[in-house]
């Protein structure tokens, strides 16, 4: 089974990249982008078949080392 | 007085903090490898500057999971003095023996340059040679070294004085634009409760030698060698 | 398991590979049969301008190379110098221009860290870095993001291997709009007897690969050719390098903790073409065969063919010969440091190479053809004409030097550079005595009190209107930043950009660059002793200018003795060594203040250059210099300010200006050009000026330091204020003119 975890920066937290990518935006004429916040994609392929175990794992990883939580939240994703 | 220095993957400034160290103790410290997870009592353990495993994933996240670190951590707990400089404080806060984390300078660039620091408390192992409220220059050269804390934890630390020093300017204020990075309340380095852990960005191994362009470092090696031996 | 693709060898395949037809007529010569896939993807990236400098090889070997100093000359990884004490540095500069074109960041990146291992390679640790870039017009939709990316790129990568980049030069002209240069330096420190060579010798003798996996990074644009053959390609592959500075560490680490045992032969890195030049280029220097079983090479993705594998241009990887069993020892060494480290083949004594994929025979070629016998052409070439020489009466003269000042300083060609260099580390490693913004970077030799000096540059607007001249001036430009510094100068690295050598105009600017830095190299004893080139620099039909990039190494011999441009206190003498006729032709002057190009550039007196340096040197090592400044670009009065506005409370000077009617007009002497001259502050003017005299050297005390402003004699007053605005605030707004 995959696992597709996306880690993003707290509200609150400066997104300094987000804030560029916002500005870039709008310099080439796209309008209407309140705000842009950048984050990251990590994909797993586990050997684990059960989706509840599978999550488990992987909310462990999330919080041993993938995110950060003073500045990151995590999502999970999973698929076959 | 024995100090150790921690070698990550990818750790650059190992050798330069070990030779601001030997200058000091006169005689070198102990290379600590990370695969390590014991090493010999020492008075003193240094995780130095550098990008230990390419700053992948987030700057010192792989390393606070090092071998060494647990052995690291758990002296820490029984009061073993630990400084981490530049990459070495971003272990620390990934490691949790220092709140807080470290992000991407607010410009997103590198930034190598003389950084003035107002030394927000001389009481302790790390500064007892400097003044409260002195300027010293040290040198910053990081890319990640904005300091985020949220206002709950800021406030505690300020409470328990556990701010180390703050950037400032050539008068000695702490102003935004002496703010290299972004650092909430420029902060520059910090304290544990027990401010027997000292993480800080800029780098006072490079400020240790007047060929470097500045001594003001060397009082850090010097008072730690003093209040250690 | 992936079948070795085996199309036919039609001349639409062989010139996607970039041979003509009589070069490929060559190659069945040397085979007596049709090559196939892997043999001419092999001789395409062997008989390429890159690797067999097959256009400039004649001339190259006109330039000198040798003198006492010298330990290795041009034809290995790097050149070495001796720097006393058994000690060495190893240095070489290399040119990324394309790939940083395409992708900017990545380009100068691995552009660094190609350089950085062929100075390891030879056992030395790099000690500094630096680089040359040439950008297009500031006004150009692209500079802005090539700049933004290469420095990113260069101090991405630098930064985090921990060498520290304390020199470089950034110019900006519109030649450069659709071919920018990036053009890397390294220098390395090693002991003197403990220097290794990229020569595989001892029929045998086990052949390792080390460092990063082979991905299918970089492979040639041939690669499309073979790409059809596959028919289940999902996804276009990719063809720029991706730098991996941290794997570049460990095995920097790596290597350098295996070269202090005897177990190696010879090591080179897998720079362009990869695993093909390296093991040719070994093998030929030796005299040795090969036989390589590409199954063993570690490999990044599943299905790789041999084509692939041996013209891949994945990053941080070398190729070594080690002594017979001692493969164990050096495995540990490498997996300690969680490097890749495999055995994928031996020695032989035929001569040839052969190479084995899937149990079969890929490709059996005969090694010493094919890197010696290399095409070498004597391209025609046509001089460039003569410039006219500009009269310092002929160029307008500004009402107020003030304002032409303000307005040069604060020009992309002279402003602060600032911006740039603090994105690099140029402090990691404690050993920087001098920072980027003086004439020559310094780092300390860790453990003494010797210090090298480096320093890179190149006039390319003198190169164009005058490629003798110009290549003269660059040679001798970075000999005088050495000697600005109190340096002694030991040897040079060169980086020869150039557009297509088959426009006999291009040839003509390459062969007379070589013939002034000839010249100027032989003059100075101030050999060659590494370089690169870089031809076919053209878009749209249009050449770069020509620019031969010098990379200068120097030792100073007492650290404390060294040499800063600011002024350090007020009161002192300044004093001008060397003659000022007002050189204005191919100024900047000329450029800014007139919107003009043309002219001769500053003649380079060498018999003088040499003079004046070796004198200035004598001073600085003397003790007698409180501050020292070459001139260059923008002439006097742009050195003068460069001086006042580095020290730290900006210090001015009051100057009197000759008058009279043997000497150059006022704008001509504040701003004109000519060569061989420097700045010097001293306590007192009068021993220095006597020294002078007995030396032969042309020296005036032209005024003293002091005040908030430059005060010229002849009425003008020029604050610092202002001029610090203009100079030091250029390249950020610029940086930031799109919020």
């Amino acid at each position: 089974m995959k696992a597709r975890i996306h880690v993003t920066l707290k509200s609150g937290v400066l997104d300094p990249q987000g804030k560029a990518i916002e500005h870039a935006l709008s310099q080439l004429g796209f309008q209407g982008v309140d705000e842009a916040r950048t984050g990251k994609v990590i994909e797993l392929n586990l050997a684990e078949s059960d989706p509840e175990r599978a999550r488990e794992q992987v909310d462990l990883m999330c919080r041993q080392l993938l995110a950060n939580p003073v500045i990151e939240n995590y999502d999970i994703e999973l698929t076959t | 007085m024995k100090a150790a220095v921690v070698v990550f993957p990818g750790s650059n400034c190992d050798r330069d903090v070990a030779v601001a160290l030997e200058r000091a103790m006169g005689r070198p410290p102990v290379m600590v490898w990370h695969k390590d997870s014991d090493f010999e009592d020492v008075d003193l353990v240094v995780l130095p500057g550098g990008f230990s495993y390419g700053d992948y994933l987030r700057v010192g996240a792989i390393s606070a999971h090092a071998n060494v670190m647990r052995e690291v951590k758990r002296r820490a707990g029984k009061g073993v003095p630990v400084l981490g400089i530049c990459n070495g404080f971003q272990v620390l806060t990934e490691s949790g023996l220092l709140p807080g984390a470290l992000m991407r300078n607010k410009s997103l660039r590198f930034v190598c340059k003389d950084v003035g620091l107002k030394v927000e408390t001389g009481q302790s192992l790390f500064t007892s040679r400097y003044e409260t409220g002195q300027r010293v220059t040290f040198m910053a050269a990081h890319h990640d070294g904005s300091y985020f804390i949220d206002d709950a934890g800021r406030r505690q630390l300020e409470d328990r004085e556990q701010i180390a020093f703050r950037y400032c300017d050539e008068r000695g204020q702490v102003t935004p634009e002496a703010n290299p990075n972004g650092s909430v309340a420029n902060i520059a380095g910090i304290f544990n409760s027990e401010k027997t852990v000292l993480g800080m960005m800029p780098h006072p191994e490079r400020m240790a030698d007047p060929v470097l362009g500045g001594e003001d470092g060397r009082a850090m090696f010097e008072g730690l060698v003093e209040a250690l031996s | 398991m992936t079948a070795e693709p085996n199309p036919e060898i039609t001349p639409e395949l062989v010139a996607e590979h970039g041979l003509k037809p009589d070069e490929y007529a060559r190659v069945r010569e040397i085979l007596g049969r049709t090559p196939n896939l892997v043999e001419l993807g092999i001789f395409s990236v062997m008989w390429s301008e890159h690797c067999s400098y097959k256009s400039s090889k004649k001339w190259l070997k006109t330039l000198p190379t040798e003198g006492p100093q010298v330990i290795q000359g041009p034809g290995e990884n790097a050149g070495v110098v001796d720097i006393g004490d058994g000690q060495a540095a190893i240095f070489k500069m290399e040119s990324h221009n394309h790939p940083s074109f395409i992708e900017p960041y990545q380009g100068a990146a691995t552009g660094v860290g190609g350089i950085l291992r062929d100075v390891f390679t030879m056992g030395a640790r790099p000690v500094c870095n630096l680089n040359a870039l040439r950008f297009g017009d500031p006004e150009h939709p692209k500079t802005r993001h090539l700049l933004s990316g290469v420095v990113a790129g260069i101090g991405g990568y630098g930064n985090c291997v921990g060498v520290p980049t304390i020199a470089g030069e950034v110019n900006f002209h519109p030649a450069y709009n659709g071919n920018i240069l990036v053009n890397a330096m390294t220098v390395g420190l090693a002991q003197a007897d403990r220097i290794f060579y990229a020569k595989a010798t001892g029929a045998g003798n086990p052949v390792i690969y080390v460092g990063s996996k082979t991905g299918r990074d970089g492979i040639h644009g041939a690669t499309m050719a073979s790409a059809s053959f596959e028919e289940d390609s999902e996804e276009k592959r990719p063809t720029v390098q991706v730098g991996d500075p941290f794997t570049e560490k460990l095995l920097i680490e790596a290597c350098l903790e295996l070269m202090e045992t005897d177990a190696i032969v010879g090591i080179q890195d897998m720079g362009a073409a990869g695993l093909t030049s390296s093991s040719f280029e070994m093998a030929s220097k030796g005299g040795a065969g090969v036989e390589l079983d590409l199954d063993r090479v570690p490999v990044r993705e599943d299905g790789m063919t041999a084509y692939e594998i041996m013209l891949s241009e994945s990053q941080e990887r070398m190729l070594m010969v080690l002594k017979p069993g001692r493969e164990d020892e050096a495995r540990r060494i490498f997996e300690k440091w969680d490097l890749d480290f495999a055995v994928v083949g031996q020695l032989t004594d035929t001569g040839r190479m052969v190479i084995r994929k899937n149990g079969q025979q890929v490709a059996d070629l005969p090694i010493d053809p094919l890197a010696e016998a290399a095409p070498e052409y004597d391209r025609p070439w046509e001089p460039t004409p003569a410039q006219p020489e500009i009269a310092p009466a002929d160029v307008p003269a500004s009402e107020d030097p003030g304002a032409a000042l303000e307005r040069l300083l604060g020009s992309a060609d002279l402003c602060s550079r600032r911006w740039v260099w603090e994105q690099y580390d140029y402090t990691v490693m404690a050993d920087t005595a001098q920072r980027p913004g003086g004439d020559a970077g310094v780092v300390r030799v860790r453990g003494t009190n010797k210090a090298l000096a480096v320093t890179v540059d190149c006039t390319p607007r003198y190169c164009l209107n005058d490629p003798v001249r110009g290549g003269m001036q660059a040679v001798a430009e970075t000999w005088r930043n050495i000697t600005a510094v109190g340096g002694r100068p030991l040897a040079i690295t060169d980086n020869m950009n150039f557009g297509n050598p088959e426009k006999p105009l291009v040839m003509g600017q390459f062969v007379g660059a070589v013939k002034g830095m000839r010249e100027a190299c032989a003059a100075l004893n101030y050999p060659v002793v590494s370089g690169n080139v870089s031809l076919y620099n053209e878009t749209a039909d249009t050449a770069i200018l020509p620019t031969p990039a010098i990379g200068g190494v120097g030792l100073l011999p007492d650290l404390s003795k060294m040499a800063t441009i600011a002024f350090t206190a007020e009161g002192e003498a300044i004093v001008l060594i060397g003659e000022t006729r007002g050189h204005l032709g191919c100024s900047l002057y000329l450029r800014h203040l007139a919107g003009r190009e043309d002219g001769a550039p500053p003649p380079v007196d060498l018999a003088a250059e040499k003079r004046n340096g070796d004198f200035v040197r004598g001073e600085i090592e003397a003790g007698r210099v409180t501050a020292c400044h070459d001139l260059s670009d923008g002439g006097l009065l742009v050195a003068l300010a460069e001086m006042a506005l580095a020290a730290p409370d900006e210090i001015g000077a009051e100057i009197s200006v000759p008058e009279g009617t043997d000497v150059p007009p006022l704008h001509a002497w504040l701003f004109g050009e000519d060569q061989g001259r420097y700045l010097l502050t001293v306590a007192e003017a009068g021993p220095v000026l006597e020294a002078a005299r007995e030396a032969g050297v042309p020296a005036a005390a032209i005024g003293r330091t002091g005040g908030a402003s430059l005060n010229l004699s002849s009425g003008h007053t020029i604050w610092l204020q202002q001029l610090r605005d203009a100079h030091s605030g250029w390249l950020p707004r610029y940086m930031q003119s799109d919020d």
